[in-house]
């Protein structure tokens, strides 16, 4: 098992979603986040008063997967979430000891 | 005595209109602060519509208006009460223009609830509720209601010093309102102090479309302020409610050009700020200025209050929403602007400096200002500092951090989690004891769906 985090531009979720639909993902995790790489932020004035807005709004995907797919995940994903311009974002991929459904107790590979 | 039925329908439709005024305050300033004081905020400018109302009947419109005089500076007790003001024989203004004693009454009322409400955006954030009604009723006594008399009780010459001896100009209330509040401001802001993390911490408006909506409300009721001061619904009217539009225009343009040219951007901020400083600034002038006039004050206006709001950056004085940068400098500013611009074609029938008139007039008002000013600054200093020392006028670090919402009124603004993340549930045995019908069932119901 291995888990694939992605932080991505918010307005490339659905790229990202439909590709790794098509590949056969079932299922993942999204939530809002913030936060800032290389590409900083932006400055907002409020009455003269200059506020440098460092964070910048970003989706986050987590995404459990089988060993074998982790890779070809990562490449549709980044494929698909990518622009070119500054801010794409990240996506790391780590060992993932167990996971099992709630629902049925069932783990690993058949609680995918 | 013939009532006007024209003038009291005017001036009592004038009198809501300004009323409107102080819940639009409200959503002004309740836009410019954090999510955390957003209540708190609202709540300051509310509270003085009911605080002010019961001020007014029993004491306050007697003390301004009632026509006794100590001083030239303060009426007397001799209508406290309001009763003999439902007599039919009870009426005010000029024979042929007489409306009811108690519409007038009204009208006014709306002037000293606002007052007060305008100082509020100086502590934002930081100050206890107890402490704010406290000063409202003590500052609304000891400044507003002798600064009104002196400027508005006229008695042929032997009214209030500044409107009747010195016979300064302020048709709707630079001086009483807008200097009177600025300077008082100041004062609050200083016997408070800053705010934990000013200049360091962001604090953004949480919501400028509020602030946009309260700006928006501000200037519809503000025609009733200025234009119903005439009272009477004639040509004096009309002037007072052109010249309000076209200065508050320009004042927007004055501000925005600003901030483009030092800035960058023209701001949304920007804008209903400077609606409300181009309002400021023509509310003393209103039936003094040409419209060409009201074009040059409103442009300077917005440009003058938009420097003015940074100079508490360079100062280091935290008035958190720039009632200083925007009431006391605009009213200043409009209420000198007379002495330059004032035209004898307008209905006070008065030349400034720039129509041939002198210096004469420019001087009066000048007097007039500083005086208000400096009044208002002085109560309003000690008068904090009194209540910081006994009831305590700042909550403690803590509750600031926390938020004044929470901590001055168990409330919370927003529900800015859904789902039931903030883990919020009713208590029933608090809703028994409070004898109102316990709804945990279904709440938990609810919440459960949610989840």
């Amino acid at each position: 098992m291995k888990l694939v985090t992605a932080v991505v531009k918010p307005h490339k979720l659905d790229d990202v979603r439909s590709a790794l639909e098509t590949f056969g993902v079932t299922g993942m995790t999204v939530s809002e986040a913030s936060g800032y790489g290389r590409q900083k932020g932006h400055t907002e004035v409020y009455r003269g008063a200059e506020y440098e807005v460092d964070l910048v709004p970003k989706v986050r995907l987590e995404i459990v997967v089988e060993d074998g797919d982790a890779d070809d995940v990562v490449t549709l994903l980044v494929k698909a979430a990518q622009t070119g311009r500054i801010g794409d974002g990240k996506v790391w991929v780590v060992p993932v000891e167990t996971i099992v459904r709630v629902r049925t107790g069932e783990r690993d590979a058949d609680a995918l | 005595m013939e009532i006007n039925a024209g003038d009291t329908a005017w001036v009592l439709v004038s009198a809501a209109l300004v009323f409107l005024m102080t819940p639009g305050l409200a959503f002004f300033y309740g836009g410019m602060v954090r999510v955390k004081s957003v209540l708190n905020m609202m709540m300051m400018s509310a509270i003085t519509i009911a605080v002010v109302t019961i001020l007014w009947v029993v004491v306050g419109y007697s003390l301004t208006f009632g026509g006794g005089d100590f001083g030239h500076l303060i009426g007397d007790f001799s209508v406290a009460g309001l009763k003999d003001l439902m007599s039919p024989d009870a009426v005010t203004g000029a024979e042929g223009n007489q409306i009811p004693t108690l519409t007038f009454v009204a009208f006014q009322l709306m002037f000293a609830i606002i007052t007060p409400a305008l100082i509020s955006g100086a502590i934002a954030d930081r100050a206890n509720f107890r402490g704010w009604i406290a000063f409202v009723v003590g500052w609304t006594c000891l400044v507003y209601f002798p600064v009104a008399h002196s400027v508005w009780f006229l008695n042929d010459g032997d009214g209030g010093w500044i409107g009747d001896k010195l016979k300064a100009i302020d048709f709707a209330g630079g001086t009483a309102v807008h200097v009177n509040a600025g300077a008082a401001a100041l004062a609050l802001a200083l016997v408070l102090g800053r705010r934990i993390g000013w200049r360091k911490d962001p604090m953004r408006p949480h919501s400028l479309p509020l602030v946009l909506l309260g700006a928006g409300l501000l200037w519809f009721g503000w025609f009733g302020f200025n234009a119903g001061s005439a009272l009477s619904a004639g040509t004096t009217a009309a002037v007072a409610f052109m010249n309000t539009q076209i200065a508050t225009a320009a004042a927007v343009i004055g501000w925005l050009i600003v901030e483009r040219i030092r800035n960058g951007k023209a701001t949304t901020l920007g804008l209903a700020s400077g609606a409300v400083a181009g309002l400021v600034a023509i509310t003393p002038s209103c039936a003094s200025v040409t419209p060409v006039g009201a074009i040059f004050l409103g442009l300077l206006a917005g440009a003058i209050c938009c420097f003015a709001v940074s100079l508490k950056y360079k100062l280091g004085y935290d008035d958190s929403l720039d009632v200083v940068g925007v009431h006391l400098v605009g009213g200043l500013f409009g209420s000198l602007a007379i002495g330059f611009l004032a035209s004898d074609a307008a209905p006070t029938g008065v030349n400034g400096l720039f129509y041939g008139g002198g210096v004469d007039q420019l001087w009066r008002q000048a007097v007039a200002s500083v005086a208000v000013a400096v009044y208002s600054f002085t109560v309003a200093f000690l008068l904090a500092k009194l209540i910081d020392v006994t009831i305590g006028f700042r909550v403690k670090e803590d509750d600031e951090v926390t938020g004044v919402d929470q901590v001055e009124h168990a409330e919370t603004a927003y529900e800015l989690l859904t789902s039931g993340l903030r883990g919020a549930v009713q208590r029933p045995e608090l809703n028994a004891q409070s004898g109102k019908p316990a709804q945990t069932t279904e709440t938990t119901e609810k919440e459960g769906a949610n989840a």
